[in-house]
């Protein structure tokens, strides 16, 4: 057993885990956030993507070990005073979601791409979202809400 | 995965000692091909030594007329560092182009080297640019570091420590990818130097390799006409799903024009 010791989504944690324990395992199984998902748990989808000291990253990829000391940000951690996010928000105003299983995952990817470049074309959008895979919308919502989302989110 | 003790020692000589200790310890890097191969159960060390809490294996430094990156770099850190960028763009440029940018922020230079992975990106720009590996036992050449499919020069315990890139006079990456993961179906770098021309190509064989015929024709004439007439053979390449070995020997030809292109700006 191991102590990890880290700040989810602004309150400090520290739990013993199995050293083989992975973040998201740890995330939803310990701290019970079973906002992020595990979809297909080979580095592929994004479902599980999480921000670690303001960068995205893939959960099912990293060992809880290897957040120890790290300020980790899940879906849960976006909403403020019970305001949606503005790229929640978005996501809801435009339509960004079907089945809502990766909206988790694309959601803070996009967060952490709005945070390097906060006026991205839809080209860059595209791009960026290499590692979130959506089988259900067809991703032109999901770009929408990201473009409307960093126009609310400059002004 | 199988049960391991994890260890994140903050020296380079602690984790080396760790590394020798016991013979069935691996190193973590960004584990972006470690913990997945684990989870297969297809690796199964009984120590893990993560590298990422030793200060002076991150980062980039000039040196001279080289960018020295540190083994713990990773791919985003590489392709947004400012050296990087205005010295050897086509290296700022190829680690951009790694994966996904999940994967760009977790995997690192030394974890991609070492594993070796026939299609990964890096070990073109390590045999194209000409770089030195430095261990914490010696410097290995780039044209001695990959020695076949996921295989290197590093010894039991030898752990790399950073990659010295000398700065080309002009250089460009052009890579045929696959569409899912962004690997590399083939990958070329060209560099032209003061001391010549040098093609390193990934993907298209076991382990990186150089392409002297293209090299010594580049190396009269610096452009894409240079290359009619050299063909590439298709034996020993990799053939796959995804291409045979000829249509990989046809892309190497294609994308080192591609390359050539972009190096003359
Ligand atoms: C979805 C996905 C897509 C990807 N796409 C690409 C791509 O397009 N192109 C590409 O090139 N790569 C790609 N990769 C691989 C990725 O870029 C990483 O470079 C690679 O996983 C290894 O780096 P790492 O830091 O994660 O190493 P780890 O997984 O931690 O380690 C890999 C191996 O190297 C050893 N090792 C690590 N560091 C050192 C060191 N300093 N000295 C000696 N040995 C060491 C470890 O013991 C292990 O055996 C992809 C990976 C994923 C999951
Ligand atoms: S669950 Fe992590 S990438 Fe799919
Ligand atoms: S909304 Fe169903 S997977 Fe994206």
């Amino acid at each position: 057993m191991l102590t990890v010791t880290m700040t989810v989504n602004g309150q400090k944690v520290a739990k013993d885990v199995d050293p083989r324990t992975l973040l998201v395992q740890f995330l939803r199984e310990q701290l019970n956030l079973t906002g992020t998902h595990v979809g297909c748990d080979t580095s592929q989808c994004g479902a599980c993507v999480v921000l670690v000291d303001g960068k995205s990253m893939k959960a099912c990829t990293m060992l809880a070990a290897q957040a120890d000391g790290c300020e980790v940000t899940t879906i849960e951690g976006l909403a403020k005073n019970g305001e949606l996010h503005p790229m929640q928000a978005a996501f809801k105003e435009h339509h960004g979601l079907q089945c809502g299983f990766c909206t988790p995952g694309m959601i803070i990817s996009a967060v952490d791409l709005l945070q390097q470049n906060p006026d991205p074309s839809e080209h860059e959008i595209r791009e960026w979202l290499e590692g979130n895979i959506c089988r259900c919308t067809g991703y032109h919502n999901i770009v929408k809400a990201i473009q409307h989302a960093a126009q609310d989110m400059r002004s | 995965m199988y049960a391991f003790n994890y260890h994140r020692p903050n020296s380079l000589d602690a984790a080396a000692q760790a590394l020798a200790a016991n013979e069935d310890a691996k190193l973590l890097a960004g584990g972006q091909t470690m913990l997945p191969t684990m989870k297969q159960r297809l690796a199964m060390p009984s120590d893990l030594i993560d590298l990422s809490g030793i200060a002076e294996l991150r980062g980039v430094c000039e040196d001279g007329d080289a960018v020295v990156v540190g083994a713990m770099t990773t791919h985003a850190e590489v392709a947004a560092n400012e050296i990087v960028r205005s010295k050897i763009p086509a290296l700022a440029k190829l680690a951009d182009g790694i994966g996904d940018p999940q994967v760009r922020n977790r995997g690192t230079l030394g974890g991609s080297i070492a594993n070796a992975d026939p299609a990964a990106d890096y070990p073109a720009a390590v045999v194209g640019l000409g770089a030195t590996v430095k261990t914490n036992k010696r410097e290995i050449a780039a044209d001695d570091f990959f020695v076949g499919l996921f295989e290197t020069a590093l010894e039991p315990g030898e752990l790399v420590v950073s990659v010295r890139f000398p700065v080309p006079e002009a250089a460009a990456y052009a890579k045929f990818d696959h569409p899912a993961s962004r690997y590399a179906i083939v990958g070329v770098m060209v560099a032209r130097t003061g001391g010549g021309v040098r093609v390193g190509i990934t993907g298209a064989a076991p382990s990186a390799f150089r392409q002297t015929e293209m090299e010594q024709a580049l190396a009269g004439n610096f452009a894409p006409d240079a290359l009619d007439g050299i063909s590439v053979s298709a034996d020993g390449l990799n053939g796959d799903i995804h291409a045979s070995a000829e249509y990989r020997a046809h892309l190497v030809g294609v994308m080192a024009k591609r390359a050539v292109i972009a190096a003359r700006g």
